[in-house]
């Protein structure tokens, strides 16, 4: 699956409060989220944000708190997939888990702009800067975290199981 | 070749001899944990799996403290879902308001959380719980879906960093200085997906509430888990309080780390972490300077009686600077009766603070204590992300209850040998 879009670039260790502030969390609504998505990193985002998009971000993405919110939130803001350098460790569970498209591209990030048109393929794990033309490879995902990827997320998984 | 006491925890519920490091394994789980965000949202997923019944009425736990009591009608709402939902299916271990209590506070203090234990929960300071030996672990909403109705999670097995405290410790260096000098050491993807093991003569004589203050905190290096070997401190702790067998476990002297890092603490001073993220560690001599508006005390770090104890001893007697607000929630409803009855919390409303039913709100901005654009906060907890106490523009100083106390007193940053 190819997935394109315009980048949203961030920096080092994006917390979980920044992606979806603790104040927005008596609802777990999905659009509601999406109206507030990081907000606290970038006030107009949500505003600016469109169906497509690909976030892309320094390490650490997605520290702090366990909350599914985030990728939640992201996910319904139409973000099509997020690029770091690394993850935080419950932030890359949940996102498997709840289908939202993730890859670890260290040597991609520095070289991705704020506006570039990038082209992420999830198979091959590439990541390819339509302005340069240039292409990384991302860090591969082990093939029992594809078996819940290629199931849209954990409880498909499950669900086969049970 | 040996392995870590984690390793041996996810090992033994794995139902194997032996795990090695960077395995995805599928274990049995002891306690499945939730709160009143992270409940609704699992439950939800539970209820898409198309089972009757979770695995065990007796190993979920679910906890109403972050926005409890009831801040606005749907936080009241997700509450209402959690307890119909407990009700549903005979959980044991629901937790409502008058029992309930920060739930890393509770599940240690009610012999929910045992040596050798694997335990995962949807919050991320799930963590804390290493600090009576056991494996535990924060994850997502939709891990405790499936583990409510599987009772198994996947794991990967983590590398171990081993953390050596060795010298005598000051006088005012406590377990939250320990563990806040050791993220401003490694950053806070220092430990990132990894295990983090203290040991040393330091934690050897280091009590439980200050243990379990250090375990909290792994998750700010990004660690998967923090844990201490059980000892004769962690037998007093829990005979008293376990309900079932449990089992004491430690590292194997040829046990493979990634990494072993020693820390003389003789020189060490209280830690302040400067916003905006808790490895901006300094000295609290070097943090004098900062003006403060508001003093939170409390939290699952630092929300036990020893904490109390020690923020009471400074503030008994005095009166809390005339500008500043002084907010202190004990972690529990036992450790708030002791508190009263030890007259701590005489001492804390005679020097002009307030004393909060146990709830997570201040410390993540939902309620309870929130700051306002450019106010500054020296708070007891483990967070100070933007925007994480209120405002985006507000400033969260984030040190141990004595340093916080004796800031109440002075209305800026201050050592508590000052006072």
């Amino acid at each position: 699956m190819n997935l394109k879009g315009k980048v949203y670039k961030f920096g080092a260790d994006i917390d979980t409060d920044a992606i979806i502030p603790a104040r927005y969390l008596n609802t777990a609504d999905p659009q509601e989220l999406a109206k507030h998505c990081m907000e606290d990193a970038d006030p107009n985002f949500p505003s600016k944000v469109k169906a497509g998009d690909i976030i892309v971000a320094d390490k650490n993405f997605g520290c702090g708190s366990s909350r599914e919110h985030a990728p939640i939130a992201i996910k319904a803001a139409g973000i099509s997939c997020v690029v770091a350098k690394s993850f935080a460790r419950i932030f890359y569970r949940n996102s498997i888990n709840i289908g939202l498209p993730i890859l670890e591209c260290p040597r991609g990030v520095d070289a991705i702009n704020e506006g570039d048109e990038i082209e992420v393929d999830l198979v091959k794990g590439l990541v390819k800067n339509l302005r340069t033309g240039e292409e990384y490879e991302a860090t591969p995902f082990p093939e029992f975290m594809q078996g819940i990827m290629v199931k849209g997320g954990l409880i498909n998984y499950v669900k086969e199981k049970i | 070749m040996g392995m870590t006491i984690s390793q041996k925890i996810l090992a033994k519920h794995a139902g194997r001899d032996f795990v090695e490091a960077g395995e995805l394994i599928n274990c049995k789980v002891d306690v499945v944990l939730g709160n009143d965000i992270t409940s609704p949202v699992a439950i939800e997923e539970f209820n898409k799996l198309g089972v009757d019944g979770v695995f065990d009425r007796d190993k979920v736990v679910l906890v109403p403290d972050h926005f409890t009591p009831n801040k606005d009608i749907k936080s009241a709402e997700q509450c209402k879902l959690m307890r119909n939902f407990a009700k549903e299916k005979g959980i044991t271990n629901y937790f409502e308001i008058g029992q309930m209590g920060i739930e890393h506070c509770l599940l240690p203090e009610q012999g929910l959380a045992l040596p050798g234990d694997l335990i995962i929960g949807a919050d991320s300071h799930t963590c804390t719980y290493g600090a009576l030996g056991a494996f535990a672990t924060g994850v997502g909403s939709t891990d405790m879906a499936a583990a409510m109705a599987t009772g198994e999670a996947w794991f990967r097995v983590p590398e171990s960093i081993k953390f050596v405290y060795y010298g005598n410790l000051p006088k005012w260096v406590s377990g939250k200085d320990l563990i806040l000098y050791t993220i401003g050491d490694i950053g806070v993807d220092g430990a990132r997906y990894m295990s983090m093991e203290f040991t040393g003569e330091v934690i050897d004589n280091l009590s439980m509430d200050n243990r379990l203050t250090m375990a909290n905190m792994a998750i700010e290096a990004g660690g998967k888990n923090g844990i201490v070997a059980p000892d004769d401190i962690t037998r007093q702790y829990v005979e008293k309080r376990a309900k079932r067998p449990y089992e004491f476990l430690a590292s194997d002297a040829d046990a493979k780390y990634a990494e072993i890092r020693e820390y003389d603490v003789s020189k060490l001073e209280p830690i302040v972490a400067f916003p905006h993220l808790p490895e901006n560690a300094k000295k609290v001599s070097e943090a004098t300077h900062v003006n403060i508006d508001q003093v939170v005390i409390g939290s699952c770090t630092n929300g036990r009686i020893e904490d109390l104890e020690i923020a009471a001893n400074i503030l008994k007697g005095k009166r809390v600077h005339p500008e500043i607000r002084v907010i202190i929630f004990p972690g529990t409803q036992q450790i708030y009766l002791e508190a009263m009855r030890k007259g701590f919390i005489e001492s804390f409303i005679e020097a002009g603070a307030i004393v909060s039913t146990p709830t997570c709100g201040p410390c993540l901005g939902g309620h309870m204590g929130i700051l306002a654009s450019g106010e500054k906060a020296v708070a007891t907890t483990n967070r100070n992300f933007v925007g994480r106490m209120g405002h985006p523009e507000s400033e969260v100083y984030l040190a141990s209850p004595a340093v916080a106390a004796a800031s109440a007193l002075k209305g800026r940053i201050t050592p508590p040998w000052e006072i």
